[in-house]
């Protein structure tokens, strides 16, 4: 066969090199300089990373005040640590007293621990369930004391951290099961239930989230009835939990839709019930596919806690603000807090944002 | 014991019965929580002798606002303050849309290219404007401004008669009157006008399959209304100077530093999810299209324009509808930063009135509003750019 394609069988046909093969030492670079175009937008990139960590570093670590008060900072020109560690613990527990913060900083290591062990699939179970309860009942008895000689730390002095923690995570957990309940209702058969549910959904996602706290921080006293009052906290929680209800019910049916008829008939043909088909067969499929997009939807709320400074609640961001308004600290801190701030929020936004696509690669490969 | 089947206890085991029930007990118990949570609270409003009902919109406000784009000053009714909140939500939002879609668009693209510092960049902006909460960035952007730009007294002055401070940026700016807005309207009409006979011209040349040069008729379109509004209504030129005083700087129009703190926020943070929407948009037409397109002999431009883009357009017009009715809800945020949106003149009348349940009904109702004209109106285009198929 080799003698076919040579070029005696073939004919004069001049002899011409192969294209190389081996690729060229340079190939790595092509992409960068491939074209003029490239290149300049190759230069601007590179010229604009080293203007960016050039300046972090100076502005972090070469021109950073490093001791002194609020004196130093405001004659020097860089980062102003003091400013973190004379305020890192306000900023992180806000008024709560400061003999007891190991109390709000145990509570929240408990969460990060319950947090990540529920974040790991080799855990997901029925268990969980009881590991969160007990979860809560501990972090509340951290929080309020009351018993086991813990003094009563009243919800007005809470905040910092552990605040916008609770707020978000406790508006995920209600308003997951207002949530599921209004997605069944709105993809349910008898009509009046369907438009109770489109009603309350649309609504609350038509307006914005401080129009639900305003309300609520309005509204929900004059709903009670006489002699009873309603924390603030409260109300701030029970705007969120409506909030994230109505957002977690549009995720919800969307997995709903996509668990398909087949699942139902078959259910209904072992003789199921409505309930316990949704529960054993339809709800545990949807669920699963919804994990991604509900945190997302976590993120968002995490972040969305940050509304409550509006109606006057001191949560992390309003701790910040609350140290960096200091007498002594007044406009010396400005960016310092802010980027503290920032940091702290992007780091548990990033986590949850890469977990989210972690699971969403497993389930593509998951055969169901 | 089971029973009969005479019995009528046998008709709660008939779906249908059920479902009416379902139905029944699902409909009285909201009317009953309704009625006992209306009845509670105009209850205590009357034990606390605060008035309910709008009566109140026809009082003066009292108040100043700092930015209104119709006469406004403290004399005037709640009413008109409430129109003035709201015209300013409308233009911030505006705006900011206009900003989002352009900043994640150039994101978005870039997100795509083959140049990996580039794609770098680009991821590292979405990242950092998803992960730290619009409310942070709207507190730095307004710190930021008023710390980097000089006071009022030492106001920069970009050109003749622009200064910069932080108060704000102010340009002269066009006494405006009645024949002003005739002539605004006219260059609305234009535009819409050119648009017509740029679509008629297109339906032509599908329908014949001659193709007509069909600029100068459109430029005709586009100019006529204008020049014929200015021609018959004479509007006059007359410029309102900006003068810079010792401490203030009078005349001109101002735009303020909340207005800008809450444009950038929002159309930054905006511009991270259109980026991620337009990147999966594009992403989502195959190579074969491209390809395709190049064999039947279009080059890039037509491809991107005639073949991509109306596909990606499909995957991004529905998310897209989400991100500007979050950008038009989250300019709520503004009462944090001091701009006069809809929400903050709400809630200063509100405090001054003591009815907060109106002040409160009033915004939502607005909001809710808009919202759902806003989703009919990007349906009804969602519904013209989808797949027609056969």
């Amino acid at each position: 066969m080799a003698n076919l394609t040579d070029t005696a069988v073939l004919g004069a046909a001049p002899r011409e090199l192969p294209p190389r093969s081996g690729r060229s030492w340079l190939a790595p670079l092509k992409p960068y300089v491939g074209s003029p175009l490239n290149a300049v937008i190759t230069f601007v990139c590179l010229w604009l990373i080293y203007r960016a960590v050039t300046g972090a570093w100076g502005w972090l670590v070469t021109r950073a005040v490093t001791e002194g008060g609020p004196q130093a900072c405001k004659v020097g020109h860089g980062a102003c640590w003091p400013f973190l560690a004379a305020k890192l613990r306000f900023m992180i527990f806000g008024f709560y007293p400061y003999e007891e913060h190991w109390r709000p900083a145990l509570a929240v290591l408990f969460f990060l621990a319950a947090m990540i062990i529920s974040m790991m699939p080799r855990f997901w179970s029925r268990r969980l369930l009881w590991l969160w309860l007990g979860v809560v009942v501990v972090c509340a008895v951290l929080m309020y004391g009351g018993i086991f000689g813990l003094p009563i730390v009243a919800t007005t002095s809470w905040g910092g951290l552990p605040l916008s923690f609770m707020l978000s995570s406790v508006g995920l957990a209600f308003g997951f099961v207002l949530g599921v309940l209004l997605a069944l209702a709105r993809s349910s058969k008898l009509p009046a239930i369907r438009g109770i549910a489109v009603i309350f959904i649309e609504m609350v996602r038509g307006v914005p989230l401080v129009s639900i706290l305003f309300m609520a921080s309005v509204m929900l006293p004059l709903f009670m009835p006489d002699g009873v009052t309603i924390d603030k906290l409260l109300r701030a929680q029970v705007a969120i939990v409506i909030f994230a209800g109505a957002y977690i019910a549009e995720a919800v049916r969307g997995g709903l839709q996509a668990v398909q008829k087949g699942q139902h008939e078959a259910a209904a043909s072992l003789g199921l019930g409505y309930w316990l088909s949704m529960r054993k067969i339809v709800l545990p499929q949807a669920l699963k596919i919804v994990i991604p997009p509900l945190v997302n939807i976590f993120i968002g709320f995490f972040q969305d806690t940050t509304l409550v400074t509006i109606i006057g609640l001191l949560d992390f961001l309003d701790t910040v603000r609350a140290a960096m308004r200091d007498p002594n600290w007044q406009g010396i801190a400005v960016l310092e807090g802010y980027v503290f701030a920032a940091l702290i929020y992007a780091v548990f936004s990033y986590g949850m944002g890469s977990y989210s696509r972690f699971v969403e690669r497993r389930l593509k490969n998951d055969h169901h | 014991m089971a029973p009969s089947a005479s019995s009528p206890l046998r008709l709660i085991y008939d779906l249908r019965v059920r479902a009416v029930l379902y139905q029944v007990v699902a409909v009285a118990l909201v009317l009953g929580v309704g009625f006992y949570l209306f009845g509670t609270v105009s209850r205590k409003l009357a034990e606390q002798n605060i008035a309910t009902g709008f009566a109140f919109l026809s009082r003066p406000a009292g108040f100043a606002i700092s930015q209104s784009f119709i006469p406004y000053d403290s004399s005037d009714t709640y009413a008109r303050a409430i129109l003035v909140g709201l015209l300013n939500t409308i233009w911030v939002s505006v705006f900011a849309v206009i900003l989002s879609t352009v900043f994640g668009l150039v994101v978005g693209i870039a997100r795509l290219s083959r140049n990996p510092l580039l794609s770098f960049l680009a991821l590292v902006y979405v990242e950092a404007l998803r992960n730290v909460p619009l409310l942070l960035y709207l507190f730095l952007w307004y710190a930021l401004i008023v710390a980097v730009f000089p006071p009022v007294r030492e106001a920069w002055q970009l050109l003749p008669d622009v200064y910069l401070s932080n108060g704000g940026l102010i340009v002269p700016s066009l006494r405006w009157s009645s024949a002003h807005t005739g002539v605004a309207v006219a260059v609305a009409l234009g535009i819409v006008l050119a648009f017509l006979v740029a679509s008629a011209f297109r339906r032509r040349r599908v329908v014949s399959g001659h193709s007509r040069t069909a600029w100068p008729f459109v430029l005709t379109a586009l100019i006529a209304p204008p020049l014929v509004a200015v021609l018959l209504l004479q509007p006059d030129f007359v410029v309102n100077w900006p003068e810079k005083g010792r401490f203030r700087i009078s005349g001109g129009v101002q735009v303020t530093p909340e207005f800008t703190a809450l444009l950038v926020g929002l159309g930054l943070s905006a511009s991270a999810g259109i980026a991620e929407i337009v990147r999966a948009g594009i992403l989502s037409v195959g190579r074969g299209q491209w390809e395709a397109s190049r064999a039947v002999g279009l080059h890039d431009r037509q491809t991107m324009r005639l073949v991509v883009l109306p596909q990606a357009l499909r995957v991004i017009v529905p998310p897209l509808t989400s991100s500007y009715l979050s950008t038009f809800k989250n300019s709520s945020l503004a009462i944090a930063i001091g701009y006069p949106d809809l929400v903050m003149v709400s809630n200063t009348t509100m405090n001054q009135t003591g009815q907060a349940i109106e002040g409160i009904a009033i915004f939502m109702l607005v909001y809710l509003g808009m919202s759902i004209t806003i989703s009919l109106l990007m349906n009804w285009y969602n519904a013209r750019v989808a797949l027609v198929e056969r």
